[in-house]
């Protein structure tokens, strides 16, 4: 059980990366990747979520009741959730009109609550930091990932830049949402195949 | 009994303390939000109303209590004086309410532009109101302080053809804007010296 601190954090780029390994939050994952730049908004967005609410949590774990963990679990996610809302909303309001709904939804998210629950009620602060960055930069990277292949063959754009030229026809199918699925699941398969080896 | 206690006081502490942080952040990113929001929403009717002042309207704003309701004013200066100011303005239009910005110079009362913020007209015909400058070009230079009507109202605005209804709205929020600047005129003017 004594991992170091590099261990908690790269165990989030591979081992469990969700949502490819962790299969969770695939809610966000399969609706704002239709391109490069919602995913890592997204992406960031998740991370900050995470990495405050692991610290809050973990310091937190010796005075929470077990009953209503949860309960407090929710409290303190869905604090720091609109607390990402109201920034995006001063900062980057045009990223936040894309997102839309999906950045209050991080609050069920099930990687922020699995991390809470799984991982920072039971371990020490440091540990929880690198936790909370290792998951959300691998869900980050996954998003960005996954928007990346959805964007360039969906709009023929990469962060907005047209990569084929004009006379590429665009393959709409990838930026709905059945090409979300088929493409998750794409890229879940070669991931078990690079795994088996 | 120590058990439940303990679980109340756990909740209560934590709710109250995220409810000051939010309240907290939510008071310091009042101003930006707003900013952002009229950049966005009504920034790019406002500015090609106001094309070509050397001030940023968005900035340049104030409010105005009128009854019940806060207008928002956004003053435009042109050739260093700050003479024109757009605001809003609601008509009914043919999918329920038209939002319009108006500009106006407070010299001589002219319309210099107006624009469509938000509707819900149809896409195609009624949606022309704000994607076709045709409409508003209609009502440039005429005076603000009196009725506007469509054509087959007897009026003298020339209706976007198969969207009487819309064109009807537009002109019921132009007249309504003029009710509005009529009232508010003196204290428009009293606001705008300080942009001077």
């Amino acid at each position: 059980m004594a991992k170091t601190i590099t261990q908690e954090f790269v165990k989030g780029l591979w081992d469990e990366i969700p949502p490819f390994r962790l299969v969770l939050g695939l809610c966000p994952t399969l609706a704002v990747t239709k391109s490069v730049e919602n995913g890592l908004g997204m992406g960031v967005a998740v991370i900050f979520v995470l990495v405050c609410s692991n610290v809050l949590v973990s310091l937190l774990r010796k005075i929470i009741p077990s009953q209503v963990r949860i309960a407090c679990f929710i409290v303190i996610i869905a604090t720091f959730v609109i607390v990402v809302e109201l920034l995006m909303q001063a900062f980057t309001y045009a990223l936040f009109l894309k997102l839309g709904i999906f950045i209050p939804l991080i609050v069920v998210n099930c990687i922020v609550l699995g991390r809470a629950e799984a991982f920072a009620y039971k371990n020490g602060i440091v540990a929880s930091i690198a936790d909370g960055f290792g998951i959300g930069t691998g869900f980050t990277i996954s998003l960005v990932a996954l928007g990346a292949i959805r964007e360039v063959f969906g709009s023929g754009t990469f962060l907005g830049i047209s990569v084929f030229g004009s006379s590429f026809q665009p393959f709409t199918f990838m930026i709905e949402a059945p090409g979300a699925f088929v493409c998750l699941g794409l890229m879940l398969a070669m991931m078990n195949l690079a795994g088996n080896k | 009994m120590r058990e439940i206690i303990k679980m109340i006081v756990v909740l209560t502490v934590l709710s109250c303390f995220s409810g000051g942080l939010l309240a907290a952040i939510r008071g310091g990113t009042k101003d930006k939000i707003e900013n952002q929001q009229l950049e966005f929403v009504k920034g790019p009717a406002i500015r090609n109303i106001l094309e070509g002042c050397s001030n940023d309207p968005i900035v340049d704003r104030f409010k105005i209590k009128d009854g019940d309701i806060e207008r928002s004013f956004f003053v435009g200066v042109f050739d260093g004086n700050a003479n024109t100011v757009a605001f809003e303005s609601f008509g009914k239009g043919f999918g329920g309410d038209i939002g319009l910005m108006i500009g106006v110079t407070i010299d001589d009362d002219k319309i210099i532009n107006l624009g469509v913020t938000t509707h819900s007209e149809t896409p195609g015909v009624g949606s022309r109101a704000k994607s076709d400058p045709k409409l508003s070009n209609r009502f440039k230079g005429l005076d603000l302080v009196k009725s506007f009507k469509v054509k087959p109202d007897g009026g003298e605005i020339d209706a976007i053809s198969g969207a009487t209804v819309t064109s009807r709205g537009v002109c019921s929020g132009v007249t309504e804007a003029g009710i509005v600047y009529k009232r508010l005129k003196s204290q428009v003017a009293e606001k705008l010296k300080e942009f001077k």
